[in-house]
């Protein structure tokens, strides 16, 4: 029997197991969400045949085709946008978005901005490892200052995004961030991120032990997962309001747990409730 | 209700959206572009009332990634845009071809390259259309040349695309696009809708791109119990990525030879006075009308002059083309950019006919009077 699974939860029923041995590098994060992301689901009775998983390009969007569901692995940047027709057209499935640092915030982050502000009932989970790894280790929107990529081989001089300060800004009904060690707090976080009619947001604190970790000498990934432990609060520590992160666009000392739940109304049903009443006012 | 067909007086823009209604369109997303726009502003209003969708979207690449979206979910989808759009619309027509997943894509051409000329009229995008995605791939290019067609084949877009499972673009001047002709407009539910193939039978051995006698797949909808997976990969009949040499071989044959095994349904065609022609002008759209009033004029002097239209502009109707062109010695082809169409052309009659290009790239249509020049001038009986 599974430690983490005391409850019924068996990550088996909810993957496709004819594609194992996965592709994923020893010790990286990305796993672990994948379990959280499963376990949530589990726990909210989600029959496997009316979720939707739409991914992206990268590490991050390689992990939906292990899940047994409806997966759609997509163009790079762009699950959002297939998301939102999706979700639109199929308001009766559940749809996730697994996306990654680079495919949301750099070549995704338009359609990141306007998911949010849309609000249309969407869950996406953004897995930030600071890198491109899946092309080999180029910095990314999240690649902290002076860290070595293959495109910063003196050490990254960009200011970092704090993809949960963008997401609450551009109006996301529902932003949250967990590390992947608490894999139980991420499997509440996404649980609740689900649940909640709107778009939600939830980065991942993911790692990238064999391209980014060693070449920035960050140890294995044990000693990755402990460094980021150590630099993130739960935001129950402190004040959640306006000033959504206390030190924005800083990658350390970021907090984790539920940061903004709001009740704006949710896109899909307010556009069907307009429709029906032009609909009705025609026949009048 | 009306219960029989109405004449409309509609612009080709407006004939568009309209036809997708009547085709059992249903999601439309869109961004606005000029000369393209009233298809998005006609179906914000048509969708809502259809029981469908409409959302702008924010950005043309988004639009059509939503639109493959719907059409995955299972919905009858279309996108319009002009130049600069149908550019950044590219690497998602590649995605519906490569994974085989039904949407329609309207193109308004104008004036390019880049931001070009947004309000005039061009064919410039003849050879984007067929070419514009990376890779080896499939596309439907229909080209209609009048409102009413616009309708038609708008409605014939969606059956094309739903029953082979891939994007057909509906290409269209700017002139055709804001001119306004009478449309008849078939009563409600009198247009025969047509449906993709959905998988049935068991879940356990559904292969998602089985090779099949007609060579496309039945597709699985999402919350059937078929979980199948759909990625732009290339992909094996389980729908999982393949770098297998064969694999990658049969796959792409398959899906390059949907076009091959469905050409008679896909082709279409309008050829006029070709059976005793010598000279047959080639064209699409706008220029295609100029060059049916030159025909007509050249006939009135006694010059054997005929019309070879496709309608169906990719693939193209090359029996028919040459069929049509079996007496000819001359073709002309007119067109409004540097010579697009011509290359095909020439590639088609391989040098055993004369092949001469009107190629007008000043953001004006071609004139007939322009074309009967070239027919008098290259005509044996003048």
């Amino acid at each position: 029997m599974d430690e983490i699974s005391a409850d019924s939860f068996n990550i088996r029923d909810y993957l496709r197991l004819e594609l194992f041995p996965h592709f994923l590098c020893p010790g990286c994060g990305h796993g672990i969400a994948l379990r959280a992301l499963l376990w949530a689901i589990h726990e909210l009775g989600i029959d496997k045949n009316d979720l939707a998983i739409v991914s992206g390009i990268g590490c991050s969007g390689r992990t939906g085709a292990y899940i047994d569901a409806n997966t759609f692995h997509v163009t790079h940047g762009r699950p959002l946008a297939f998301a939102t027709g999706l979700a639109l057209a199929r308001p009766d499935l559940e749809v996730v978005v697994i996306t990654g640092d680079g495919d949301c915030l750099a070549i995704g982050g338009n359609h990141l901005i306007h998911a949010c502000r849309r609000n249309l009932n969407l869950t996406c989970m953004m897995l930030n490892n600071e890198v491109y790894g899946m092309t080999g280790g180029q910095a990314s929107p999240t690649t902290s200052a002076t860290r070595y990529t293959t495109t910063t081989q003196s050490g990254s001089i960009e200011p970092v995004f704090d993809a949960c300060a963008l997401a609450a800004a551009a109006g996301a009904g529902f932003v949250g961030r967990e590390v992947t060690i608490q894999t139980p707090a991420l499997k509440n976080l996404l649980r609740d991120a689900i649940a909640h009619k709107g778009f939600s947001f939830v980065e991942v604190l993911s790692d990238c032990t064999e391209i980014f970790g060693r070449k920035n000498d960050l140890g294995e990934s044990p000693e990755m997962i402990m460094t980021q432990k150590s630099t993130m609060r739960p935001a129950s520590y402190g004040v959640v309001g306006g000033n959504i992160v206390d030190e924005p666009f800083r990658a350390t000392n970021l907090k984790t747990g539920i940061l903004t739940r709001t009740d704006r109304p949710e896109y899909g049903a307010a556009y069907r409730a307009h429709a029906a009443g032009i609909r009705a006012a025609r026949k009048s | 209700m009306p219960s029989q067909s109405t004449a409309r007086d509609l612009q080709g823009n407006q004939a568009c959206a309209l036809g997708a209604v009547a085709a059992g369109c249903r999601f439309y997303a869109g961004y606005p572009i000029t000369p393209s726009s009233e298809i998005a502003e006609t179906m914000s209003v048509e969708m809502p009332r259809a029981g469908g969708v409409f959302v702008q979207m924010e950005d043309e690449i988004a639009s059509l990634g939503a639109v493959l979206g719907a059409s995955m979910g299972g919905a009858k989808a279309m996108t319009a845009t002009s130049g600069p759009g149908f550019s950044l619309k590219q690497e998602h027509i590649g995605y519906g071809a490569g994974a085989e997943i039904p949407c329609v894509i309207v193109n308004v051409m104008r004036g390019g390259p880049s931001t070009g000329l947004p309000t005039r009229p061009s064919q410039g995008d003849i050879m984007q259309s067929r070419w514009g995605t990376h890779g080896d791939h499939s596309v439907i290019v229909l080209a209609p040349a009048s409102v009413p067609e616009i309708f038609s084949e708008t409605i014939r877009a969606f059956a094309l695309s739903e029953r082979l499972r891939l994007p057909v673009i509906v290409l269209y001047d700017e002139v055709i696009g804001h001119l306004v002709e009478t449309v008849e407009i078939p009563a409600p539910g009198t247009v025969e809708v047509a449906d993709r193939k959905w998988a049935t039978g068991a879940a356990e051995s559904f292969q998602p791109y089985a090779v099949t006698d007609d060579l496309v797949p039945p597709m699985a909808r999402p919350g059937d119990g078929y979980r199948t997976h759909t990625t732009g990969l290339t992909h094996l009949e389980s729908g999982f990525p393949t770098q297998e040499p064969e694999c990658v071989e049969r796959i792409t044959r398959r899906i390059s030879g949907k076009l091959v095994h469905h050409r008679e349904l896909i082709e279409s065609y309008e050829a006029a006075g070709c059976e005793d022609a010598e000279i047959v002008v080639c064209a699409i759209g706008i220029s295609a009308r100029a060059a049916r009033r030159a025909v007509n004029a050249a006939r009135a002097q006694g010059i054997k002059a005929g019309l070879f239209r496709p309608i169906t502009l990719w693939p193209f109707p090359e029996s028919a083309f040459k069929s049509a062109t079996a007496s000819a010695r001359t073709i002309i082809v007119a067109e409004l950019n540097a010579g697009q169409l011509v290359l095909e052309i020439e590639r088609l009659c391989g040098g055993a006919r004369q092949v001469e290009s009107i190629a007008r790239v000043d953001g004006e249509p071609i004139e007939p009077a322009e074309i009967e020049a070239k027919i008098r001038e290259l005509s044996s009986h003048g």
